[in-house]
């Protein structure tokens, strides 16, 4: 499958100049072309942020909601369509901040959707504020002597509450990010993807360099299987493993454990309310 | 001494600590009483705490077709201590008190009649029985036939083992015998008539209504977070998910549950999210992107008393203003706030339709004492109902593409927002045609995409709201009972419904009509034609503010007369309204201008028990 049936024509982007968004977004239509993604049952949903406006940068079904509340419609639109193939599109703030609440919920009622993490650390679209996964120390115009707080640990969470998959990979490094992207699509279940990813215009901290400087893979003897392990190595600093942390492939999918789906697979859409059943319904209440 | 009750109608209530079985009583006694060819009425009022307080519950019985709370007691059973002094502004000297001989040892009045209810309970096992005993004594002078009584009980416990049942079927035979030396010592008799055809009506509680209305209303999808009182319609639906094709799924808060059910939506599926006024408020951002994304959503809103928590297990009508403003922006809606049984279940039904018609919100506006009534009724779905297809070409689409809930089949040119001239854009869904369906939170083109275009933002704006001439179309009339020359118009929408009308049936006035609104937003086209007609009106509402008068004042520029307004978390008795339309009609005779504001009363501060 060729990746430009993906390309958006005449789309405005409007990232900036040497925005990580530009790999993820080339990076992710690859990956989807090499699946052979059937594009007329892919959606994409995001919520707010840079990161979330990718799904007008690729050309597919699309739900760009709220900040960041991408996930609940995602979830429900796996939930009343198992045919549909739905990835999320975010950023750090949408989803580590706005939308913390919904990602651990998410994470436990694992929904088998794909969820890509635009993390570059800071706050784009409103001009440079800290993130969540900001670094301790890094002044910004709202953070006036300095981030403070401890960042946010997105992979160490996601592997605490057992989400079915866990990964981070390098906007800079495509080959790495294709194979994480086309795993985690192809995972049965929720599928947490963290991408380290530069902001040119308002990080200047966590630039390609220092990321590449401060990345590491994670050996090919490490096992995704092994909980302990996994979140051992996504508490690592100093410098961050990338690769797949972790992956419970023996969960059941939230749909999976829909009542709706346990006769017929067929999305809701196509099925009728018999109105003669509440009828029928109705008329038991004349008795006991 | 000798207490005869007979006439028309006896209201029992029975009052007891939460967890003394209380609503349990309830459910049984109003199946015996229909069983035993009575019109029932039930409605409780509870605190909000899961053992000890003061609950009660009040049970008519009546020869006629009743839907509306009294304040009037004419038993009172008390289970707890604190019964009587809970019910105190309502116990009068004719209200005969039933009550545990030891629980009410202090209390010295001679229309007291003390059973020793949790000494025989606990001979047949524990006091557990003791709530069953108390409806055993009821039904018996009452009159219902044992083996009723029997059937009533076995139905609610025969799913609870049967050593459970085996105790509550003695516990009723011994209030039964009880019942017997009542009747015998002639403390107690009531003589009230029969109809042995309401043996074979429906009995049903708000909830069920409600619920109903949605499974008839086509809901694919439910997604809500526990709050009262709308948490029961969340069991009903949860209850029906299998049988019906439901997802239903618990939110971790109220901004999940309802962008789930847009989620839902813009996937095809009819959804629904419940919740109540504070919950509601965390709604209102997605209220927005209901508007803004034309995605259809329908929202019930079970009222209570506010601002913030309120008082969670009482009633009110406070949620209107809330509602009809939420969400950022402007955006069109519709509001539904039936009153009754049959409304409560063609306006649910119909909200479904309105909301995917139109690819709007569509708000149900219920409350604590609607859901929790129980009344009988012939039948209920008298009329056929459908899910309405997607037919007017208006729409743009041809036929042959409709699916149908008004859901088209796209094609490869498929745009999710195309301009029409009535605002409609034929809907599409992901997976269903050629076409891509984008859809997106910022002002968008006509394909979905964001755009800055200021021309395209006024005509997306103008798009949106066009829509409103069309819903407003399809509002539902509000319903004039009584004479249509009235000298004086009650208003009222919503729950206050049966008090009002079973005042106004009382009254027998020539002079007096009600005009009950079942839909409170868009307004009906001929509201001024029908306020203007009377010479005075009132509202009532179960707010401090009026919100739906105003609403009225605002589109019409009418201001009602006089507002009778109650917001102590209790609705309107019959016996309230009778007393305001008395005083109104004193007002009218003793003035020769009632518009005169010096003749204006108001009734503002009233609040009863």
């Amino acid at each position: 499958m060729d990746p430009e049936i993906f390309d958006v024509e005449g789309a405005d982007v409007a990232w900036c100049p040497g925005c990580g968004d530009f790999p993820i977004l080339r990076t992710l239509k690859a990956a989807l072309a090499e699946l052979e993604i059937d594009q007329k049952k892919l959606v994409l949903a995001s919520g707010i942020g840079q990161a979330g406006k990718l799904p007008h940068y690729l050309k597919s079904h699309t739900y760009n909601s709220l900040h960041g509340r991408a996930l609940s419609p995602a979830t429900a639109i796996k939930a009343v369509n198992r045919e549909l193939t739905v990835i999320v599109t975010s950023g750090d703030g949408d989803m580590y901040g706005e939308g913390g609440n919904h990602l651990m919920h998410t994470i436990r009622r694992n929904p088998d959707i794909t969820t890509i993490v635009h993390n570059n650390m800071v706050y784009g679209l409103t001009k440079g504020q800290a993130s969540p996964t900001s670094q301790m120390e890094m002044i910004t115009p709202l953070q006036v002597e300095g981030v403070f707080l401890e960042p946010f640990n997105p992979l160490a969470i996601a592997i605490a509450l057992d989400a079915s998959f866990v990964a981070r990979t390098f906007a800079g490094d495509i080959e790495h990010m294709k194979n994480v992207f086309k795993e985690a699509i192809k995972h049965k279940g929720f599928a947490l993807v963290d991408v380290f990813q530069p902001c040119p215009t308002f990080n200047k901290i966590n630039t390609y360099g220092w990321f590449k400087d401060n990345t590491y893979k994670l050996e090919d003897s490490h096992d995704p299987h092994d909980r302990n392990e996994a979140f051992k190595r996504a508490t690592e600093t100093g410098k961050y493993p990338l690769g797949i942390f972790y992956k419970n492939e023996n969960k059941l999918t939230f749909e999976e454990t829909l009542s709706v789906y346990s006769k017929d697979n067929s999305p809701l859409f196509e099925r009728k309310t018999d109105v003669q059943k509440v009828k029928d319904l109705i008329e038991k209440k004349r008795s006991v | 001494m000798s207490e005869f009750l007979s006439g028309e109608d006896v209201s029992i209530v029975l009052c007891g600590e939460a967890g003394q079985g209380i609503q349990t009583v309830e459910a049984i006694l109003v199946q015996a009483v229909k069983l035993g060819g009575y019109n029932v009425f039930s409605s409780k009022e509870y605190m909000s705490r899961i053992r000890g307080g003061e609950n009660s519950t009040q049970i008519r019985v009546s020869s006629k077709r009743i839907s509306a709370y009294v304040d009037r007691i004419d038993i009172l059973v008390a289970i707890s201590k604190g019964a009587i002094d809970h019910l105190k502004k309502r116990i009068s000297e004719n209200t005969i008190i039933i009550g545990d001989e030891d629980t009410l040892k202090d209390v010295v009045r001679p229309d007291v009649i003390k059973i020793p209810f949790l000494k025989i309970a606990k001979n047949i096992g524990g006091p557990i029985y003791a709530n069953i005993i108390a409806a055993g004594v009821l039904s018996r002078i009452l009159n219902i036939d044992f083996q009723i009584f029997e059937e009533c009980i076995t139905a609610m416990f025969a799913r609870k083992g049967e050593k459970i049942l085996e105790g509550d079927l003695k516990a009723s035979a011994e209030g039964y015998k009880i019942g017997e030396e009542l009747l015998k010592s002639a403390k107690i008799n009531i003589e009230i008539e029969k109809n042995d055809g309401i043996r074979d009506e429906i009995l049903l509680n708000g909830t069920d209504v409600f619920g109903y209305g949605c499974l008839a209303g086509g809901v694919k999808f439910m997604s809500s977070y526990p709050m009262t009182p709308s948490t029961s319609l969340q069991v009903f639906i949860a209850q029906y998910s299998k049988d019906f094709d439901i997802i239903f799924e618990q939110a971790e808060d109220e901004i999940a549950a309802i962008n789930m059910g847009l989620g839902a939506s813009y996937a095809g599926a009819r959804a629904l999210a419940a919740t109540s006024g504070s919950g509601f408020a965390l709604m209102s951002e997605a209220v927005g992107l209901s508007g803004m994304i034309e995605t259809p959503i329908v929202l019930y809103i079970g009222q209570r008393p506010g601002p913030a928590v309120g008082l969670p297990t009482r009633t009110a009508q406070e949620d209107l203003n809330l509602v009809l403003y939420s969400g950022p922006g402007e955006t069109p809606r519709a509001i539904f706030a039936p009153g009754n049984f049959e409304d409560a279940f063609y306006m649910t039904q119909r909200a479904f339709n309105i909301a995917d018609k139109y690819q709007i919100p569509v708000f149900i506006l219920s409350d604590q004492y609607m859901v929790d009534i129980y009344y009988n009724i012939p039948s209920l779905m008298t009329k056929d109902v459908e899910i309405e297809t997607h037919e007017h070409s208006v729409f743009g689409a041809p036929k042959s593409k409709i699916l149908w809930d008004y859901i088209v089949k796209t094609d490869e040119n498929y745009r999710r927002f195309e301009i029409t001239e009535d605002g409609v854009s034929p809907r599409g869904i992901p997976g269903f045609g050629e076409g891509f369906v984008v859809v997106d939170s910022d002002e968008h083109d006509e394909e979905g995409h964001i755009t800055e275009d200021l021309n395209l933002r006024t005509e997306m704006v103008e798009k949106r709201l066009k829509k409103l001439e069309g819903i407003k179309k399809d509002v539902v009339p509000p319903e004039l009972i009584g004479p249509s020359d009235y000298k004086i118009l009650i208003i009222g929408w919503g729950s206050t419904y049966g008090p009002i009308k079973e005042t106004l049936d009382n009254l027998q006035s020539n002079d007096i009509a009600f005009l009950y609104f079942k839909q409170v937003y868009p307004l009906h086209k001929d509201t001024l034609k029908f306020v203007e007609k009377a010479q005075k009106t009132i509202i009532f509402e179960n707010n401090a503010n009026s919100q739906f008068g105003n609403l009225i004042k605002l589109e019409t520029g009418f201001e009602i007369h006089e507002k009778a307004l109650k917001y102590n978390g209790m609705p309107f008795s019959v016996e309230e309204v009778t007393e305001h339309l008395k005083n109104l009609q004193e007002v009218e005779r003793n003035s020769t201008n009632f518009l005169n504001p010096q003749n204006r009363k108001s009734w503002r501060s009233y609040n009863g028990s």
